[in-house]
């Protein structure tokens, strides 16, 4: 039992980081430019889209990764200028309308480039096989590089909004927009800044998800659900909320699909517990989320505002 | 002058969409959006290669296919069903991939007293409780295939098992269908959010350590492939051997191919039909698919094909005349056409009596994977929910 409850552990921790990966952009696309970008899963499919195409080009997972990235930077920045900077002076409905048409978008773009049936990206050997963590723990090698890289680029973030310039600005921003572009600062750089930066995350999340799953058409649909709950839950703009917010919500998530029906079990009858836990436990995130929204609005750690 | 010119245009444009319009309409629904398109298109290649093969005739009158996208979801196939049935007034409307976008169609048509065939979804209640003389299937009833997969794992010796599917109509059928014959231990059963749900590392943690021997999956569609690959990197292969129906076919083997997923070759799956069944229609089909669209045909496609030639038996035998409903059912009900699954007969809910397969992923001569038959593991085999059929009493 303890030793599948640590598997379990590991399992949520990953969903947990790749959920990191995708609420930390939003977190600061929403919480920042108080933009509402319903795309940002497109962006997450897109980094997987050109990664898959760049695994059969270059023979290579992690090259095609590190070429993939500057890529979805790329179509983050084009996105940013030709088309969300021209919104943020509109209301929360427009964005939400302007997002929503360009998923629509995106998803009709990869259907008509890669068709509609997917791709399955080959790992390279080391990648494949499983690891032993501790005795009787093995888990696959591949889950675990989702761990380290999650963690780094959460290190990396902390780092970068907590001990640098463009960091400073990014606080700056989240607490008081105005007074930041009285003071001088070039508010739009920033923003295009933020919002590939963004964009990078979501793809990343995209191309360590794409090796488990597939690269599908409407990947990023369903996991955005998610994303949202996470910066809910964590508190909108908050990198911290992101972060902490996004290990709950995967370890829950995990947890509670592995063991509520043995819970279940203990209180109501086996065939009652058989048909409750499945549908409980897709619900338990959302019932955390209302559950929030109801005792904490502003989310566990909102960003301070002056 | 130009007035009249454009007249005359217009008459002929009139005239030639007069001579255009076929006299027998069929309406179709499956999946031509989503990842699962590629499922919907597979189906809508089969139906235009059976519509060649008849010369696009049924009984020496035209006949149009009219397909339409239910979206993967419940309510547009039954939006899509309504459209059919109301504005296109089609005398038959058939197709539907999946077991819950049937169910919410199926009254729409067969209230309107309009034949129903599908090319796939067999849920229980349909074969059951709700089944309707209009209403014909040229699949299987849900719970079939994996009641054969039981057989097959009591004749492997398999003495525990771990269940694994989607959690909506079919995937609670499956389950139930492999516990109707599997007589070893249930060591655990998870059911997953579906569609949404690809990653089933939890599952298959818990699948691990409750020590069963085997596991016993159903995920049709995407999921298949995600389920093969996280099966192989979790290391279970050759820890638990890999059981499956409608999840390994004929759309996911060149993928996991080109993901170099060994694990899949030699994994066993049930079926009512394989490319190699040896009869002169599935040679036929199977080569002038292969030809037509460079790649193997799944069952989805075989399935959508005999749909197509089920109808022109019973279009021949009422001469085209659609009105004659009786006729036309009296003629469906007897399967007297060429299926690519050999001869089959139709029960009293109107699901096949027939024959189910074990097949085995193999690669052919050239290399590519696919699957061969092992043996028969059913003959004539009845659904089990026949006799709650009122048609049956």
């Amino acid at each position: 039992m303890s030793t599948l409850f640590l598997i379990q552990f590991l399992n949520g921790l990953q969903l947990g980081v790749l959920l990191f990966l995708l609420a930390a952009g939003l977190t600061l696309v929403f919480g920042i430019m108080d933009f509402v970008n319903l795309a940002h899963g497109s962006l997450y499919m897109v980094g997987a889209f050109f990664c898959a195409t760049l695994t059969f080009w270059t023979g290579s997972f992690v090259w095609a990764a590190l070429l993939a990235i500057p890529l979805t930077a790329l179509v983050g920045l084009v996105l940013e200028i030709g088309v969300i900077r021209h919104l943020y002076q509109r209301d929360h409905l427009d964005h939400v309308l302007a997002t929503f048409g360009f998923i629509l978008i995106a998803d009709t773009l990869v259907h008509l480039i890669w068709g509609p049936e997917g791709i399955a990206i080959p790992l390279p050997g080391y990648l494949r096989g499983q690891v032993e963590v501790l005795p009787g723990i093995i888990f696959p090698t591949f889950r675990l590089v989702i761990i380290g890289s999650g963690l780094l680029v959460a290190f990396g973030l902390y780092w970068l909004i907590g001990r640098t310039r463009l960091g400073m600005l990014i606080r700056a921003g989240a607490s008081n927009r105005t007074m930041v572009s009285a003071l001088g600062i070039d508010i739009k750089t920033l923003f295009t800044a933020v919002f590939a930066l963004g964009a990078v995350l979501a793809g990343l999340a995209g191309m360590l998800i794409a090796p488990i799953t597939e690269a599908t058409i409407g990947m990023g649909n369903d996991i955005i659900i998610t994303a949202f709950v996470v910066i809910i839950v964590g508190g909108i703009g908050s990198m911290k909320g992101a972060f902490i917010g996004a290990l709950l919500i995967g370890l829950i998530d995990t947890l509670g699909r592995s063991f509520l029906d043995d819970i279940l079990k203990l209180f109501i009858p086996i065939n009652a517990a058989e048909t409750a836990g499945p549908a409980i436990s897709s619900m338990l995130i959302y019932l955390i989320m209302a559950a929030v929204l109801a005792f904490r609005p502003q989310g566990l750690f909102p960003p301070k505002v002056r | 002058m130009f007035k009249k010119t454009g007249i005359a245009a217009l008459g002929l444009a009139l005239m030639a969409s007069a001579t255009y319009a076929a006299d027998i309409k069929i309406g179709y629904v499956t999946t031509l959006t989503t990842p699962a398109a590629v499922l919907g298109n597979d189906m809508k290649d089969a139906v235009n290669l059976a519509l060649e093969h008849l010369g696009g005739k049924m009984a020496g009158k035209t006949v149009e296919v009219i397909f339409e996208d239910d979206g993967f979801k419940p309510e547009i196939g039954k939006q899509k069903t309504d459209k059919l049935v109301q504005q296109d007034d089609v005398p038959i409307v058939a197709g539907y991939i999946w077991s819950n976008v049937l169910l919410a169609s199926a009254k729409s048509v067969l209230d309107a007293g309009k034949f129903l065939i599908s090319s796939n979804a067999g849920p229980s209640q349909i074969a059951g409780k709700l089944c309707n003389k209009n209403f014909f299937s040229t699949s299987w009833q849900n719970d079939q295939t994996p009641m054969a997969m039981g057989e097959v794992l009591n004749q492997q010796g398999v003495k525990s098992l771990y269940l694994l599917g989607p959690n909506y109509a079919a995937g609670k059928n499956m389950m139930t269908g492999v516990q109707r014959t599997f007589k070893g231990e249930i060591k655990g059963k998870d059911l997953t959010k579906w569609p949404s749900q690809l990653d089933f590392s939890a599952e298959l943690a818990k699948a691990k350590a409750s020590g069963a021997e085997a596991i016993f999956v159903f995920y049709p569609g995407k999921a298949g492939g995600a389920f093969i690959k996280q099966y192989q990197q979790a290391g279970l292969k050759g820890v638990m051997d890999l059981y499956t129906v409608f999840t390994v076919d004929a759309i996911s083997l060149p993928k996991l191919q080109a993901g170099k997923l060994e694990g899949v070759l030699g994994s066993r799956l049930t079926q009512q039909w394989d490319p190699t069944l040896d009869n002169a229609a599935n040679k036929k089909f199977v080569a002038d698919f292969r030809t037509k669209y460079k790649r193997y045909p799944s069952f989805y496609a075989a399935q959508a094909y005999d749909t197509i030639n089920l109808i022109a038996s019973g279009v021949e035998a009422v001469g085209g005349d659609m009105t004659k409903t009786d006729d036309l059912r009296a003629a469906m009900e007897k399967a007297d056409y060429a299926s690519v699954r050999g001869k089959y007969t139709y029960g009293k809910n109107h699901f096949p009596v027939q024959n189910f397969y074990l097949r085995e992923v193999v690669a052919d001569a050239d290399g590519n994977w696919t699957t061969k038959v092992v043996k028969t593991v059913y003959e004539n085999h009845v659904d089990p929910y026949v006799g709650e059929c009122p048609l049956a009493q």
